[in-house]
């Protein structure tokens, strides 16, 4: 899976700088239940990079770990971020180095109002700069200017991912990292949350996104890895996973209709994974 | 009727204490889901230290303000020197509660070591002897310095935590602390100045109770527990909650005392933390059930 092909966007150029590399982490819980087992991965700069996985495969647990909010994990291995490495920092370490984490659950400040959650995204940064990123925020979503006093937990869900992203791009992020914006979300709030994504890929931004809904995550990425119990097992160009049997069949649904055999024959090849 | 006036003026005045007491355990609460047992004894090395100032000569408000001071960094040193290492090795709730009693009979016992022991009557400010008369209704210059002292006190720090970036980044660190760091807060200072600040609220509490009562190691024992009380009342997690309830409870107090029994007047706290507990155990305005300990 190394050729580089088409994509949708824009030619893939490989010599790109890695931003984070990844190599053969280890994350346990509780000291011996392993989520991540020995996993190895890059993102490259300016990128958009989804993260597809069966449930329980690790996936959120690879983001927490590199976010840093997982106690002394990784267990073993490293995490570089530009060169340096960021494994085992605190977490306000890893933010500050330019990664903003925004989870499954958005992590909003539920009883503060919208614009005190924006304004926590702010938090150190003063002068123009922010006025122009709430600028670039509020355009992103005009929703947002319109709900400033209502506090966030009495948004839609929609309207609270956007909130989450909002807040995560105060932070001027050269990493941002999203577990599953699209869960939870109409089709086509979904679809408008994803477009936001790309606006802001577009502005500079590296996104590594965790996702159940294929199709949506690889509309907009550019390189997509196949997760499974902990593990790379595949990887690629968008292109490249749409194109591969195995990927058609798990995770955007396509060929389940073939005999039996079929079914054998691809588990015997998904093992050679 | 200007009996129960009277009752009431003078419960006020203590309620604003009991307020800034509960206002420091609610502000830990919200901090660290902890309660913080020291908290009272925190409080009675500061009015100590504030005493001993006093006697060196030194003037009574930069003596204050050092007590108060002083109360602050005793509770971040516990915070970062006890608590920190404690979450790090995955202390629970029971765990670190009770590292905050430990903690408390720390202070006591330096206060039975450094401090005069008989108990000493506290050189304040304000007189509680000389009086004024309004329509009928008489308070002493202490009374009602504690009153508008507390109301002031309370009220500077509700604004510091609703009206401040500082205020902001403590309400949210308390809500959602992992969001909070993967935004680059830095949680811990944050944390800790909600510790600090507690403290220092509690200490210019014990301030002006060591004016009304002797002051002597135990002597914070009751007025903590009432705090606690207001508290609880006021529900756990409430800032306002706080103020309400040290005010509810100073009045009920005054006011048991003065038409019931004297007797009374102490079993009080206790029976309302008994009956929130059991029938409306979030209090008048806190949000959250008391679960953890
Ligand atoms: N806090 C935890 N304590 C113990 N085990 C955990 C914890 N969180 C996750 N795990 C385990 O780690 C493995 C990976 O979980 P993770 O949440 O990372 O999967 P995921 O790929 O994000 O799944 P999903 O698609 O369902 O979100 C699972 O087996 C899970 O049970
Ligand atoms: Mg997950």
């Amino acid at each position: 899976m190394s050729q580089v092909a088409e994509t949708g966007r824009e030619q893939l150029a490989a010599d790109k700088p890695p931003l984070l590399k990844i190599a053969n982490i280890e994350t346990l819980y509780f000291d011996r239940i392993y989520a991540l087992h020995g996993l190895t991965l890059t993102i490259r700069e300016k990128e958009i990079f989804a993260v597809l996985g069966p449930n329980g495969a690790g996936k959120t647990t690879l983001l927490k770990t590199v976010a840093g909010l997982l106690k002394d994990q990784p267990n073993k291995g490293t995490i570089e971020f530009e060169g340096r490495r960021i494994h085992r920092l605190a977490p306000e370490r890893i933010s500050g180095r330019g990664i903003v984490f925004v989870p499954e659950d958005r992590g909003l400040f539920r009883e503060l109002t919208v614009k005190e959650n924006l304004e926590i995204g702010c938090w150190g940064r003063r002068g123009k700069e922010v006025k122009d990123d709430l600028e670039f925020v509020y355009e992103l979503f005009p929703i947002l200017a319109e709900r400033g006093e209502q506090q966030a937990e009495t948004l839609s869900g929609g309207q609270q991912q956007m909130l989450a992203i909002a807040r995560a791009l105060l932070r001027r992020p050269k990493l941002l990292m999203l577990d599953e914006p699209s869960l939870g979300l109409a089709p086509l709030v979904a679809r408008s949350v994803y477009d936001a994504l790309v606006k802001i890929a577009e502005i500079g931004t590296t996104i590594l996104l965790v996702e159940q809904n294929a199709k949506l995550a690889f509309s907009i990425a550019d390189y997509g890895y196949i997760m499974e119990a902990g593990r790379i097992v595949l990887e690629g160009t968008s292109a490249e996973l749409q194109e591969n049997e195995d990927v058609q069949e798990l995770y955007l649904g396509l060929g389940g209709d073939e005999d039996s055999s079929k079914g054998w024959r691809l588990y015997k090849k998904r093992r050679t994974w | 009727m200007e009996n129960i006036l009277q009752y009431a003026i003078t419960g006020l005045s203590q309620g604003s204490l009991y307020a800034l007491v509960a206002l420091g355990v609610v502000l830990v609460y919200r901090a660290n889901r902890v309660l913080n047992f020291a908290h009272g004894d925190i409080t009675t090395v500061g009015a100590f230290a504030a005493f001993m100032l006093l006697a060196a000569g030194i003037p009574w408000w930069l003596a204050f303000f050092l007590a108060i001071l002083l109360g602050a960094a005793i509770a971040m040193v516990f915070y970062f020197g006890i608590l920190i290492p404690a979450q790090r090795r995955e202390a629970n709730h029971l765990g670190m509660v009770i590292l905050t009693l430990g903690f408390g009979l720390i202070m006591q016992a330096l206060v039975l070591k450094f401090g005069d022991l008989e108990p000493q009557t506290f050189p304040f400010p304000l007189s509680d002897s000389e009086t004024f008369n309004i329509g009928g209704v008489v308070i002493s210059h202490l009374s009602l310095g504690t009153l508008i002292f507390g109301i002031l006190g309370s009220f500077g720090f509700y604004l510091l935590v609703q009206k401040t970036p500082i205020g902001l980044a403590m309400r949210a660190t308390s809500e959602n602390l992992a969001a909070a760091q993967t935004l680059g807060i830095p949680t811990r200072r944050v944390l800790a100045l909600s510790w600090g600040l507690a403290a220092g609220l509690g200490v210019m509490a014990g301030l002006f109770l060591a004016a009304v009562l002797f002051l002597d190691p135990p002597f914070m024992m009751e007025p903590f527990l009432k705090g606690f009380a207001a508290a609880i009342l006021g529900g756990l997690n409430s800032l306002p909650g706080a103020i309400v309830g040290g005010l509810i409870l100073g009045v009920a107090e005054a006011l048991a005392g003065g038409l019931i029994s004297v007797a009374f007047k102490n079993t009080l706290a206790f029976l309302i933390i008994i009956f929130v507990l059991l029938f409306k155990p979030e209090g008048l305005l806190g949000t959250e059930f008391i679960e953890r300990v």
